[in-house]
């Protein structure tokens, strides 16, 4: 479907973060699937079996995969350990950031907290920043001048897109915003989502960052190796890859300014290894719809709405044939997105929303 | 205390131990609770956060977890004990007569 073509400002304090306000769709009423009380309780409740379980093997796999990379350090078999060590770190990091950062993955609020601060170092997310960016992202899902986490706007950025498939751009920015941390300062476009008294925490949090990268640089200029390096700090470049792929899934070339996740996000059917590495986040819908359901009954939670919701996406790469065109079209025609088809047996919700036109 | 303070809510089977009830009444919402000691305790039925109405949370012993952004509250005193929650819930008192629950409103 097509609207008009105005060029979008995507900026939390341009005009149309204004018009968002304007036409109430900040901090709005978002649709939901009627799910009986007793049943989401069942689906709220904490564990934390799962994660730990999920956890451990993770570690387990990461110190595998680098002690793998270690031995054969002098050959080019290192290069597969890498690989697969790059993309636990540096993109199976990214669903741990997320589901720790809503505090469902453990019942015990600590293992959630410190899953959330050494997930966000390894996928470059400033752990109290992003905790307040991501709660906007909930609050205003794809609504433009309101969510700072759109990952393809429109006309799609294909340069910044390409880059970050080894995370480069998101590393250029993050020390930019880093290093403004770790000197005390917030931008006003960052104080529209984090509290000012948040502001001593997200400085300290940064100078520990950059504490942790000097150590690293210094023992690699110690070792005259590179490999401290492969281990951490790299690995959030050379493993990001996955998390790009499966990120993009989430909203690309959907729906801006609708309040009905069931237009604005994917839910996709994954194989169990992306799913482990993903922690369930493929069922995207159901995540946004009811976000304090833990990942682990996501699929339960997935077999409540799937009535209600758009037919899922039966894998990532029929996902793909529907986003790569449609960003590729948005170059030229940033005006077009996916309308996703509600099926007979889904209940409708303000039409007249799903139909927001942006005038220049 | 005077008894025309206090508003009759519902009787105290309607709310599961360790779980939350919606309560409107005058156009203002409240959020009911029945905590795992078998006590009943009132607080406003919308987050300090951002509007979302607490009674579609989660009670973890005596949390409420906002089912928008997992924001948590202390429900017998309204602190709020997890970001994005920061300012506090405004509490009210309960009291058990006769099988029923009451909120008093002042």
């Amino acid at each position: 479907m097509s609207s008009t073509s105005a060029r979008r400002d995507y900026s939390l304090l341009g005009r149309d973060a204004t018009i968002a306000v304007e036409r109430g769709l900040a901090a709005a009423e978002w649709y939901h699937t009627d799910v009986p009380r007793k049943r989401m309780k069942e689906l709220m409740r904490r564990r934390n079996g799962p994660a730990i379980r999920d956890t451990l093997l993770w570690l387990a796999l990461l110190a595998a995969f680098g002690f793998g990379g270690y031995w054969f350090r002098d050959s080019w078999i290192c290069v597969p350990f890498f690989l697969c060590y790059g993309v636990l770190y540096g993109s199976a990091s990214d669903s741990r950031w997320h589901e720790a950062g809503h505090g469902t993955a453990f019942a015990t609020q600590w293992l959630n907290d410190a899953l959330y601060e050494i997930a966000s170092f390894m996928n470059m997310k400033e752990a109290t920043l992003w905790r307040w960016s991501h709660a906007r992202h909930h609050t205003d899902t794809l609504i433009v001048g309101r969510d700072r986490e759109i990952a393809a706007m429109r006309p799609p950025d294909v340069a910044r897109l390409v880059l970050n498939v080894l995370g480069i751009r998101d590393a250029f920015d993050t020390a930019r915003s880093v290093t403004r941390h770790a000197t005390g300062r917030l931008t006003a476009e960052e104080l529209t989502y984090i509290p000012q008294s948040e502001a001593r925490r997200v400085y300290w949090e940064a100078r520990a960052w950059i504490l942790i990268y000097l150590v690293v640089i210094a023992a690699a200029v110690y070792l005259r190796s590179v490999l401290p390096l492969l281990y951490v700090g790299l690995p959030s470049l050379y493993g990001r890859w996955l998390a790009l792929y499966f990120g993009l899934t989430q909203h690309a070339g959907l729906a801006e300014d609708v309040l009905d996740h069931r237009l604005n996000a994917r839910t996709i059917y994954m194989n169990p290894v992306f799913r482990f590495i993903y922690w369930n986040m493929n069922y995207h819908v159901d995540h946004h719809m009811f976000p304090m359901v833990p990942y682990h009954s996501l699929p339960e939670l997935h077999a409540e709405l799937l009535h209600d919701m758009p037919t899922p996406y039966p894998s990532t790469i029929a996902a793909y044939r529907e986003i790569l065109p449609t960003l590729w079209r948005q170059i030229h025609d940033p005006g077009y997105y996916v309308k996703r088809e509600m099926p007979a047996s889904a209940r409708p919700f303000r039409p007249e929303l799903h139909r927001v036109l942006i005038e220049s | 205390m005077p008894d025309e303070l206090w508003v009759e809510v519902c009787g105290v089977e309607e709310i599961d131990e360790e779980d939350v009830m919606r309560f409107d009444h005058e156009g203002q919402t409240f959020a009911i609770y029945r905590s795992p000691e078998n006590t009943f305790w009132a607080t406003d039925g919308i987050c300090t956060h951002e509007r979302a109405c607490l009674a579609d949370g989660l009670v973890m012993g005596e949390l409420i977890e906002c089912p928008k952004h997992n924001g948590r509250f202390n429900y017998k005193t309204g602190e709020a004990k997890r970001a994005p929650a920061r300012a506090a819930l405004r509490t009210y008192p309960a009291k058990v007569q006769a099988g029923r629950v009451y909120i008093m409103l002042v």
